[in-house]
């Protein structure tokens, strides 16, 4: 569903990878791991859209797509380091303007259920600057579980989450996995999913 | 205890329509606008500086009414100018620290729509008040009934010129050291237009010349700024995002 061929980035005039191929099917997640520095950031911006590659090709479904190309926004979602949240807007209205960004039609009271899921409803109601790491965290994982994505892209996911917070991401991952999506996610510590699902990338 | 989407349809996702532009237009100006409204304080400190710019010259000046008079329109439209400018940097580059940008640039709505949005939001916060504002403050000035109208219509179809070609100096700064300042030197050289035509308005009035040459010059400038700067700022955006 997503290939990488040779793909090489560059930072600046030194090479973080280069001659990188690699596809992933649909059900599919792959780890991408490396030592601090080896570019696992720049693999997801490229395959997200938001960069382009310094030589090679990204291709989803069967097509080769350029940085901010309509197929990738229509079908990607791409968690990065920045938690994309206003300190100014609650919880829930920050998670509503990020789930209709997407362009997908949520009935209002999803929001409320998703941030149930994750143990936020009591913090629904509070301004984003209130909450801690973790709790940011767990509203980027309400998010994802109301994505009706097929790509998922996520930048270390479990920073500053707890051990019921991986859990939960586990819980959606695997649940994205079972529905035919494929994810990317760059870790440090790989979750433990079924091993038929997996596929891992070392960046180095 | 998760919800989970029912459909799982990964094969047929809706393509954008043509109602997306509108849809993201109608996001990004919402949004804006709530976020204004949450730090009011903010918004209340770039009118009180438009005020103070405003008040200042006659008391540094003259207190001469006729020259009062003349200089005023002018005062008037730099101020306004200054005020819109004191709000531009934040436009993009809250969003670009916060990590919304990036989710604004791989929305599935069409990013001149979303930028138009945040467009919009920046003239009704900073611009429309402004206009609203200039005919009490034209009375400093001793600025005669008819002169004040016109120069208010002006104002009316200069400041979203401001608004939309500052919004593209915003995007060109974005993530730029001393951003504030270059922004600036960027816009402010491309305002000279409007500023001639805007507060020569008032100096057509008075040479009994009629509004309408000004005003439809800035109308004119209004629409290529409308067509223009929405793709020149997502351009920019997408620049400064790679």
């Amino acid at each position: 569903m997503l290939e990488a061929i040779d793909l090489a980035a560059r930072r600046g005039s030194s090479h973080l990878f280069s001659s990188l191929s690699f596809s992933v099917e649909p059900g599919c997640a792959m780890f991408v791991t490396g030592a601090n520095g080896t570019g696992k950031t720049t693999l997801l911006r490229i395959l997200a859209g938001l960069g382009a590659p310094f030589a090679g090709t990204v291709r989803w479904r069967g097509v080769d797509v350029a940085p901010f190309a309509q197929t990738l926004r229509d079908d990607v979602a791409y968690c990065g380091h920045l938690p994309a949240l206003k300190d100014e807007l609650t919880a829930e209205e920050n998670l509503a303007a990020l789930v209709t960004l997407t362009g997908e039609s949520v009935a209002a009271s999803k929001f409320r259920d998703a941030l149930a899921s994750v143990a936020l409803e009591r913090q629904a109601r509070l301004p984003a600057r209130a909450l801690s790491q973790g709790q940011r965290r767990r509203l980027g994982l309400a998010r994802l579980s109301l994505s009706r994505r097929p790509l998922w892209l996520l930048d270390e996911p479990a920073t500053a989450l707890d051990s019921a917070g991986i859990a939960l991401l586990k819980r959606l991952l695997s649940g994205h996995l079972e529905r035919g999506g494929c994810a990317l996610v760059a870790t440090h510590q790989p979750l433990e999913l079924p091993a038929n699902e997996v596929r891992a990338l070392s960046l180095s | 205890m998760i919800s989970e989407p029912t459909a799982a349809t990964f094969q047929a996702t809706a393509p954008a329509s043509d109602s997306g532009a509108w849809a993201g237009v109608r996001w990004a100006l919402a949004r804006d606008l709530r976020l204004a409204l949450r730090s009011r304080a903010e918004l209340g400190v770039q009118l009180l500086f438009y005020v103070i710019v405003v008040s200042l010259f006659p008391l540094a000046s003259t207190p001469e009414r006729n020259q009062l008079a003349l200089m005023g329109p002018g005062v008037l439209w730099v101020a306004a100018l200054l005020a819109s400018l004191l709000s531009l940097p934040r436009l993009f580059a809250s969003d670009y620290a916060d990590g919304t940008l990036e989710q604004i640039a791989l929305s599935p709505y069409p990013l001149p729509a979303l930028v138009s949005g945040k467009m919009i939001a920046h003239w009704l916060t900073t611009g429309l008040p402004v206009v609203i504002l200039a005919p009490v403050l034209g009375l400093q000035y001793g600025i005669d009934g008819e002169a004040m109208a016109a120069l208010a219509a002006a104002l009316l179809i200069g400041t979203p010129i401001l608004s939309l070609l500052g919004a593209i100096g915003a995007a060109l700064t974005l993530g730029l050291r001393g951003g504030g300042s270059l922004l600036a030197l960027l816009v402010l050289p491309l305002c000279v237009p409007v500023l001639i035509f805007g507060a020569g308005t008032v100096d057509a009035v008075h040479a009994g010349l009629g509004v309408t040459a000004n005003l439809s010059l800035l109308g004119a400038g209004l629409l290529v700024a409308i067509v223009g700067a929405p793709l020149a700022a997502s351009a920019a955006v997408r620049i400064a995002l790679d």
